[in-house]
């Protein structure tokens, strides 16, 4: 499953902007951005893809327990991120690293998360609104509805997105999410990221229609982007959640993209797939088109060597952050569980520290 | 439909005896029941080209077809669903949940309908499915890749719940439980997937037996899955301090064998139940009730517990802190000794 004819495309792969009836209600927004924007495109998908590699790295190394790649995925994240509102609410899956960066969350966050040391443990009201990762299948597609239902009634000028993938589409979480959302209008844009590969399974399990099609059976306007076109992912989306901000109702966008790297850490996808369907997506990369794009509209090798320093000083920054990180505390084991004192694991908690205690310096 | 019938005269796979990891123990038991019972099918999230995240399907699709080993869409509810229909169409579906909380979405399909088809059709309409569960922790996993589930399931009337501690086991048991009539859930800890031991697969288990691992006259250990290596070191420890314990692995959580662990109680009048899952409202909470009906007479002192605690299961920098241990285990048989502290 790939390109359709109803795919919207403004930026070819060969880094041209694309013009035609599909195209031209998106283009108007393009031509808004200043360069200093497109050029924060293009930082952040090429910062992002190092910090990726990065922690790839420290998981190979042992440093992490689990790495979780995001690579090939960047202009269909890096768009829709774009496109949201400071006041918007952003439910992740848990690939989109750089969505979280660009709401200011501090991805140091998600190197903690998956050394094993907490279990997310970012506060949306201080990183831009991007909740907690997911890592059950979809089940975050309820929850961004519900909490759109309640921008809803309270009015405000608000709209959620939430972010899930072609595997998810099959669980019946989000086909419950589209029917809530419907029912009561609320303002959420549906990101489906189809990166065409649920860990070893192809998306044509999963559907034998192209995913776009699906919500238009629950009532809900769906569009299928090209994934690696920042730009489109970037205007579809802005066009989207300013429609469901403005009580039009929720929207659907599936972005076609393709997921160049495993599963996670644990995974091997030379088992499963295809040398020559890696190569067909890997020349429609995201960063290379639009680094393409960039140098026509005049973008010099300076930008291009600033973007590479500072992709480089986050990964060394991530490396030493996360050697320095230290072991927490065994009391974090039983905190926030509750909100109030709990008599059955406070006795634990107390009974775990006189016990550590009792070994008086010896290992436990 | 042919459902309730004996399985058809068995194209039997021959029996081997070797080493093997549990991994490749179940790997077999799949196998050589895909062979024998053409009613077997084997399906999940992965299980087909992959062979499984654990690889616990290995080569099966590629051996038995498409038809009898395949991949699903990525939800647990309709797999699980989807298995009722097929087991009353004279299928005997085996299907994996990829992980312990991910079958959490399936469980209105397991408590509401495998759990409950015989009993509304007052017995003419058997589900012989069986839902294999990887479960536990120690593996480094991160959250709702570790949770001891085993409570849902054990205290659901209808289901049967079986969790091996060996490769022989994880063979026999799980050609058991591909026979029995009704629906079991079949929890595999997956901390042991890679530990080996020798396999015979002419050796049949019957559910609903525990077994004592290690006999002991002075404490009695019972424990099942991941905790029963965990017991024996524990039993070992105790022994170079001159205290003999004994263990027994439960094997099968229900129905729960009374007899073997009532006779090995009572034996030696000092018992500890040692489990992952938390501790409130668990298996080892009723383990732990049922012993003290039956043997409070020969008690020396309380039934204790050694279970994970009452939080969710801690991300991997923190697991150790919270998985009961050797010394966790020989902290609690010391206080079954009051009179010695």
């Amino acid at each position: 499953m790939s390109y359709t004819e109803a795919t919207v495309q403004l930026l070819s792969p060969q880094g041209t902007l694309v013009e035609n009836d599909l195209s031209a209600p998106y283009l108007p927004l393009i031509e808004k951005l200043d360069d200093a924007a497109l050029k924060d495109f293009h930082r952040h998908m090429v910062v992002i893809r190092r910090f990726d590699i990065e922690a790839g790295n420290l998981q190979r190394q042992g440093q992490l327990a689990l790495w979780i790649p995001s690579l090939g995925q960047e202009g269909a994240q890096v768009g829709s991120a774009f496109a949201a509102r400071p006041q918007d609410h952003i439910f992740p899956a848990y690939r989109e690293h750089v969505v979280g960066r660009i709401r200011g969350l501090d991805v140091m966050k998600i190197i903690e998360m998956l050394r094993g040391q907490s279990h997310g443990g970012w506060i949306p009201a201080e990183t831009g609104n991007f909740h907690l990762y997911t890592l059950v299948i979809g089940s975050q597609s309820l929850h961004a509805t519900g909490y759109a239902m309640g921008q809803k009634f309270e009015g405000a000028d608000e709209a959620t997105m939430v972010y899930f993938g072609d595997g998810a589409t099959s669980q019946g979480d989000v086909s419950e999410a589209l029917v809530f959302g419907a029912s009561y209008q609320a303002p959420i844009v549906y990101f489906l990221q189809n990166n065409h590969w649920a860990i070893s399974v192809p998306v044509d399990r999963q559907s034998r229609t192209p995913l776009y099609l699906r919500p238009s059976g629950f009532g809900i306007p769906g569009v299928q982007i090209d994934g690696n076109d920042v730009l489109a992912a970037y205007a579809v989306t802005t066009a989207n959640l300013d429609a469901a901000r403005s009580g039009q109702g929720p929207r659907f966008i599936e972005a076609l993209t393709y997921r160049m790297g495993a599963h996670t850490s644990s995974d091997d996808p030379t088992k499963y797939r295809e040398r020559e369907e890696e190569q067909f997506w890997s020349e429609r990369d995201p960063i290379a088109r639009f680094e393409t794009y960039l140098k026509s509209k005049g973008a010099d090798d300076a930008f291009f060597s600033e973007v590479a320093a500072e992709a480089e000083d986050l990964a060394a920054d991530i490396r030493a952050r996360t050697f320095a990180l230290e072991a927490p505390p065994a009391s974090k084991v039983f905190a926030n569980v509750y909100t109030d004192p709990h008599p059955g694991v406070d006795a634990e908690a107390a009974w775990q520290a006189a016990y550590e205690a009792s070994f008086d310096g010896e290992s436990a | 439909m042919t459902i309730l019938q004996d399985a058809p005269p068995a194209a039997a796979a021959p029996a081997v005896r070797e080493t093997m990891t549990m991994a490749a123990a179940l790997n077999r038991a799949l196998a050589d029941a895909l062979a024998e019972d053409d009613r077997v099918v084997v399906f999940g999230e992965d299980v087909g080209a992959l062979g499984g995240v654990f690889r616990i399907t290995d080569g099966l699709r590629a051996r038995f077809g498409e038809e009898r080993c395949f991949d699903t869409p990525l939800a647990e509810a309709g797999i699980v669903g989807t298995a009722v229909g097929m087991a009353m169409n004279g299928l005997r579906p085996v299907v994996e949940m990829q992980f312990d909380a991910f079958a959490y979405p399936a469980l209105e399909q397991i408590v509401s309908h495998v759990a409950k088809m015989g009993n509304r059709t007052r017995g003419a309409m058997r589900l012989p499915i069986v839902i294999r569960v990887p479960y536990g922790g120690g593996i480094g996993g991160v959250e709702h890749h570790c949770d001891s589930s085993e409570a849902y399931y054990a205290h659901t009337p209808g289901l049967t719940v079986v969790s091996p501690a060996t490769p022989q086991d994880a063979y026999a048991l799980l050609r058991a439980a591909m026979r029995h009539p009704d629906p079991v859930v079949f929890l595999e800890p997956k901390k042991l997937y890679w530990a080996k031991g020798e396999v015979d697969t002419s050796i049949t288990a019957e559910l609903g037996r525990a077994v004592v691992v290690r006999p002991g006259s002075d404490v009695t250990l019972i424990a099942y899955g991941t905790s029963v290596p965990t017991a024996l070191a524990a039993a070992e420890a105790a022994g170079a301090e001159g205290r003999s314990v004994g263990v027994v692995d439960v094997r099968t959580l229900a129905p729960f064998d009374d007899a073997t662990v009532t006779d090995a109680v009572r034996a030696t009048g000092r018992a500890v139940v040692v489990a992952e899952a938390p501790g409130f409202a668990s298996v080892a909470a009723e383990i732990a009730a049922r012993v003290g009906e039956r043997c409070f007479s020969y008690l020396e002192a309380p039934v204790r517990r050694v279970t994970g605690f009452d939080v969710p299961y801690a991300p991997p920098k923190l697991e150790h802190h919270y998985l009961p241990d050797v010394d966790r285990i020989l902290d609690a048989i010391d206080t079954l000794y009051p009179d010695e502290a």
